[in-house]
């Protein structure tokens, strides 16, 4: 394996010369005893969002989870020149990198106050004054067990327990995932907003959340990372959108069944 | 009327000593997802050198108690701690083989104890009035009962405590219901791994040292003989519920005495009896959360 960006073969933007703040390669990840990334070869855009695309199953997630070490892994995953992969999880998260996994996490029996506490990461600064700002309906709901709210509403804690700090780089899996269209569009703002703060690695099936949030594009298919290159080349090409993420760009959603604020 | 108020005051003060156990069992598999079968060695150490310190202060004196007990809660605090951190941590998400090294602990800490203080049993005194009775609703109830019962409350109540108000028993509680994601918060789970095994060490030690009062005797299989109710309490309560593990011990201490008296020494069966029910209707027991 040659530490070629993986930019090279494909039509790289003039942002993209900038050195990556997240540079994974040959990421390889085991879940259950099988081997569910085979290849991937990543990189994390030092500003804005990178979104990380393919279809359902090609192992998006657990090449999340493998960059932060809650699957068994192998490769390498440097930030900021550090190599993560010898490194256990929490002292990856302690590196800087936010994560707001599919499906919200939140801690169902946790007050919202204290999913928040428990989220205070040691050597960080708490942005409390971001979240709540970002997220008021929070704070009127401090004192409420965590699994008691709406779907839409535990997505926002689980955003805010990766906002509170500082972060080098943020994951985030399926955001909009199950959410009404009102909502989409709020987590979508928060996104860009947060996206200014800390570059973001955004997996996403809304493509029209990907338009107007992403620079860049990797396609994973079958746990290998298969395509690099601007969001936008990306999601104007029919045919290539068709091909790799198995709908056409302009009909948006990858035809996934919305559940609105389904409590969760 | 008087046998009942006597049978309710010895069942739950046999509760209390099964709570001090099941209690541990059950925030280390809620936790830690380890079913640890040499939690009953935790016990019978705190018995033992609880045993031993107070025969030298004197066995009759409450200073000899009080000993006993700080004793008993220090030993199987340490030896829990020592269990984690050397055996348990190394086998980390290997379930399998952390069964079979607590399995074997607890073989080789009870030969070691035949070895040290023999098997046959050694038999407790305590201060005089611990073993006098006080009268109540007319039946004459043993003093120790009442003394199981205060520990037991306490222990419940530090725990609840703990849990609630700390930063690590917000931890653990979180970590009891997602453990990934506490790791992925930056939060080192070890940790807390440690400080639930010498918690639960803790309440065993005390047990230890109460039960050999309750019995009035210790013998190196007192703990893992009560190990096995405490596996029972804890799987009916609900794995990873100290409320749960807190009226199941209860519960199963009562039924026990009562099918005891009133159903010709049934009582160990009626507690299978109920295991089985409540696996049948409840299989994540009376507080435990859906699998
Ligand atoms: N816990 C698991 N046990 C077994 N297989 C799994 C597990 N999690 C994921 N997989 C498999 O790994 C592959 C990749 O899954 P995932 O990373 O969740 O994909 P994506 O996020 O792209 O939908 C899928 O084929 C899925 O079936
Ligand atoms: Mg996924």
């Amino acid at each position: 394996m040659t530490s070629a960006s993986p930019c090279e073969d494909t039509r790289a933007g003039a942002s993209l010369t900038a050195e990556p703040v997240l540079r994974v390669r040959d990421l390889q990840a085991h879940v259950a005893g099988q081997q569910v990334v085979e290849h991937v070869d990543l990189d994390v855009a030092p500003v804005g969002v990178t979104a990380l695309l393919g279809r359902n199953g090609v192992g998006k997630t657990s090449t999340i989870k493998a960059i932060l070490g809650l699957v068994g892994r192998s490769g390498t995953v440097e930030l900021d020149g550090t190599d993560l992969v010898p490194l256990p999880t929490h002292l990856v998260v302690r590196r800087g990198v936010g994560y707001v996994p599919e499906d919200r996490e939140v801690f169902a029996g946790l007050t919202v106050r204290d999913n928040l506490r428990l989220a205070e990461r040691r050597g960080s600064t708490h942005h409390y004054d971001l979240v709540y700002d970002l997220f008021p309906e929070l704070h009127q709901r401090g004192g409420q067990a965590a699994g008691t709210l709406s779907g839409g509403q535990q997505q926002m804690v689980s955003l805010a327990r990766a906002l509170l700090n500082d972060n080098q780089v943020l994951l985030v899996d399926e955001p909009t995932k199950g959410l009404a269209p009102r909502l989409v569009a709020e987590v979508s703002r928060v996104l860009a907003r947060a996206a200014q703060v800390a570059p973001v690695l955004l997996v996403e099936q809304n493509l029209q959340v990907v338009r107007d949030l992403a620079q860049h594009a990797v396609v994973l298919t079958d746990g290998r990372s298969v395509h690099h290159g601007p969001a936008a080349d990306l999601l104007a090409d029919d045919e290539l959108t068709q091909r790799l993420l198995g709908v056409h760009a302009d009909t948006g959603d990858q035809g996934r069944p919305a559940d609105p604020e389904a409590p969760a | 009327m008087s046998t009942v108020v006597l049978l309710l005051f010895t069942g739950v003060g046999l509760g209390a000593i099964y709570f001090l156990v099941a209690s541990g069992l059950s925030l280390i598999y809620g936790l830690m997802h380890v079913l640890n079968f040499a939690h009953g060695v935790f016990l019978s150490l705190g018995a033992f050198l609880g045993f031993e310190v107070a025969s030298r202060l004197g066995a009759t004196t409450w200073t000899g108690f009080a000993a006993s007990l700080l004793v008993g809660a220090l030993a199987g605090a340490v030896f829990a701690a020592l269990t984690e951190r050397l055996l348990v941590q190394r086998l980390y998400e290997r379930h399998i083989e952390q069964v079979l090294v607590t399995v074997g602990l607890g073989l080789a800490a009870v030969a070691l104890f035949d070895g040290i203080w023999g098997t046959d049993p050694r038999f407790i005194s305590g201060p005089a009035w611990m073993g006098r009775t006080t009268s109540v609703l007319g039946a004459n109830v043993p003093n120790d009962r009442f003394v199981a019962i205060l520990v037991a409350a306490l222990v419940l109540l530090g725990m609840v405590l703990f849990l609630q108000r700390t930063r690590y028993g917000m931890i653990i509680r979180a970590g009891v219901e997602n453990r990934a994601m506490v790791t992925a918060l930056g939060i080192d789970v070890r940790t807390a791994f440690t400080l639930v095994f010498t918690i639960g060490g803790v309440a065993a030690g005390l047990g230890g040292v109460l039960a050999s009062h309750y019995f009035g005797y210790v013998s190196p299989l007192l703990g893992q003989t009560l190990l096995i109710f405490a596996f029972i309490v804890t799987v009916i309560g609900g794995l990873g519920s100290l409320t749960g593990a807190a009226i199941a011990s209860v519960l199963v201490a009562l039924l026990q005495q009562f099918a005891n008296y009133y159903l010709a020494g049934t009582g160990d069966l009626a507690v299978v009896v109920l295991l089985a029910v409540v696996l049948l209707t409840r299989p994540s027991g009376l507080m435990g959360r859906r699998a």
